[in-house]
């Protein structure tokens, strides 16, 4: 590249400014060009992640009822019936039952697939395909079925009355309902995280585990002692990806329980649709979708800061 | 902990996997068979595992009830639609971020990525509010717009950033030497580069968009926009009971065609997906 050449070139290259030059440096033409690659992006990001953001604040000032055409600034009024409101206490319950049981249930089966997997074995290529099939079935077809499997003379129950159980209405009592909804939602994806503990495993050497032998530790401590903190970062990474998918549940709740019985699955987001879409109550709904975000925001600051604490090292 | 193991223990190792295929695999064989079943024998007992007496009334009755091969290609157009603008979208805002610098960059970046914090139903409320005053209420754009420019496609231009970041310059500067602006270095040398991972991006872009459903049910209201998730829950009786076999054949229509293309790709689907970390 000679230094004359106007045409767009690496930052490292670049020359100085030359008094004499074109308007059209590369450096300006850099810049339009970055711009110009990411205007849909950033335009996008603009209408439909800012300013929905924005607004979401300024509707929750609001009492906002569609059916009644009412919209009129009322300040804190939406925080302070959320404080009072009979149900908050239930829905985050329901939300925080639902994202520890995943996340525990969802972790441990996948490490343990994982483990299975990660041995010699042949075929275990095909055991993969088979856990991870759930992740790709349109969710809710999946559900739909888990809701057939689990009616009071549905499958489940069929299978466990073959062995002389007699199994519970799984949707319709008060334990059983939450553990069913974290239960179909951990086979449908806990394949994903499988993969990432199956990568993470395949990236520990093996010299780590000779050694350990000959010093005579058991495998399960080995397990403990070599394999976790190796692959902590994975178990990190894993982690936030389940809370935060845990708190956007949906589809689940609306097609097994509807929020029942009672509220006991009513979990945040499904009891933000209620309010919002079913009952119209738009600035409420906002009120609650800033306790959505609010709970999103602090999850990450707190585990970017567990990060540094615990985890053995960063890829 | 790849050690070889005995043939004892190997034995027992396949019987522990058989069993704990057993919650992922029975479903989709309950739901297939199950269909395929008249109605008295759904809740037989003992349960059939193969149909006793196979039949395909169900599947007729899924399009006399819903127009279900509507909603089927509005999933399908949708879905595809989805993929490539944000394909287009992710992989030129990714490139810019990784390969171009221009003033704010990283301060752009960051706004970007503030979508990566904000899931969708936190602005699910604001959202509708605005395409209902826009008009587009009980239409597919809000499907499509939010998709490919809002939160969901901000992580496709996340791990375009990545993957650009990671490619030789030398290329770039041999692609520069030939006489190439910067579209066309990225069109022609850095894109066909970057095919794993605009395959991983399209194929979870597709299962998010194929399985979207809170935004279904949002936005449309009548039964020729709907899409398959939103329809195959209309499937119920005069009381609101669900039509299990019908509902069954529905949703294994829905399911079993990205099954077989899973299973046909497996090695894409596992190793895209698992790279990007992403939930469906």
């Amino acid at each position: 590249m000679t230094r004359t050449d106007t045409r767009v070139g690496p930052v490292e290259a670049r020359p100085a400014l030359v008094p004499a030059r074109p308007f059209w440096t590369s450096r300006r033409r850099d810049h339009l060009t970055g711009y110009l690659f990411i205007a849909p992006q950033l335009i996008g990001s603009a209408v439909f992640v800012i300013l929905p953001l924005i607004l979401v604040v300024w509707y929750s000032l609001h009492e906002w009822n569609v059916l009644a055409g009412t919209f009129e600034f009322v300040g804190t009024d939406n925080y302070a019936a959320l404080a009072e409101d009979p149900n908050l206490g239930s829905v985050l319950r329901a939300t925080g039952l639902f994202s520890v049981g995943l996340v525990v249930f969802n972790l441990a089966l996948a490490l343990l697939l994982a483990v299975l997997l990660h041995q010699k074995l042949r075929g275990t290529i095909v055991f993969r395909t088979l856990f991870f099939s759930p992740v790709v079935v349109s969710l809710v077809a999946w559900t739909i079925v888990w809701g057939f499997l689990l009616q009071d003379n549905g499958g489940v129950n069929g299978l466990l009355d073959t062995v002389g159980v007699d199994g519970p209405n799984w949707l319709r009592g008060d334990g059983t309902a939450m553990l069913s909804v974290i239960v179909v939602q951990v086979f449908k994806n806990v394949g994903l995280n499988m993969v990432l503990f199956l990568a993470a495993l395949q990236g520990v050497p093996g010299e780590l585990y000779e050694a350990a032998e000959v010093d005579g530790a058991s495998r399960l401590r080995q397990f403990w002692r070599i394999t976790v903190p190796l692959i902590s970062p994975t178990i990190l990474l894993t982690s936030i990806i389940t809370v935060v998918g845990s708190l956007q549940v949906f589809a689940q709740i609306a097609v097994l329980t509807q929020g029942g019985p009672g509220t006991s699955t009513t979990v945040l987001v499904y009891y933000l649709y209620q309010q919002a879409f079913q009952f119209h109550h738009f600035g409420y709904g906002a009120t609650l979708s800033i306790v959505l975000f609010a709970i999103v925001l602090a999850l990450t600051v707190l585990q970017w800061q567990m990060r540094k604490r615990w985890v053995f090292h960063e890829s | 902990m790849s050690r070889d193991l005995s043939p004892r223990t190997k034995l027992v190792l396949y019987g522990v996997l058989l069993v704990l295929a057993i919650p992922f695999v029975f479903p989709t064989w309950w739901m297939v068979t199950s269909s395929l079943k008249p109605v008295s024998d759904i809740f037989a007992f003992p349960p059939q595992l193969l149909p006793v007496n196979p039949r395909l009334d169900a599947y007729q009755r899924v399009f006399e009830l819903q127009p279900f091969g509507q909603q089927y290609l509005n999933s399908l157009y949708i879905a595809l639609v989805v993929t490539v603008g944000t394909l287009a979208v992710s992989a030129l805002a990714g490139y810019a971020f990784a390969r171009i610098r221009f003033r704010g960059q990283n301060v752009l970046f960051l706004v970007v990525l503030a979508g990566l914090l904000i899931p969708s139903e936190v602005t699910i409320v604001p959202l509708f509010q605005m395409f209902f005053k826009l008009g587009l209420v009980n239409t597919h754009w809000p499907l499509i717009l939010v998709p490919i420019l809002g939160a969901p496609s901000v992580l496709a231009t996340f791990i375009m950033r990545q993957f650009f970041i990671s490619l030789p310059g030398e290329l770039e500067e041999a692609a520069r030497v030939d006489g190439l602006g910067r579209f066309a270095t990225f069109w022609k040398i850095a894109l066909p580069l970057s095919r794993p991972a605009l395959g991983a991006v399209a194929i979870f872009t597709f299962l998010h968009s194929w399985n979207l459903y809170l935004e279904p049910i949002v936005f449309l209201s009548s039964p020729e926009k709907f899409t398959l998730p939103q329809a195959l829950t209309q499937f119920v009786d005069a009381y609101g009971g669900p039509m299990w076999d019908v509902q069954l054949a529905a949703a294994s229509m829905t399911a079993l065609p990205v099954l077989v293309v899973f299973v046909i790709a497996q090695k894409q689907f596992v190793e895209g997906l698992a790279h990007t970390g992403l939930k469906g």
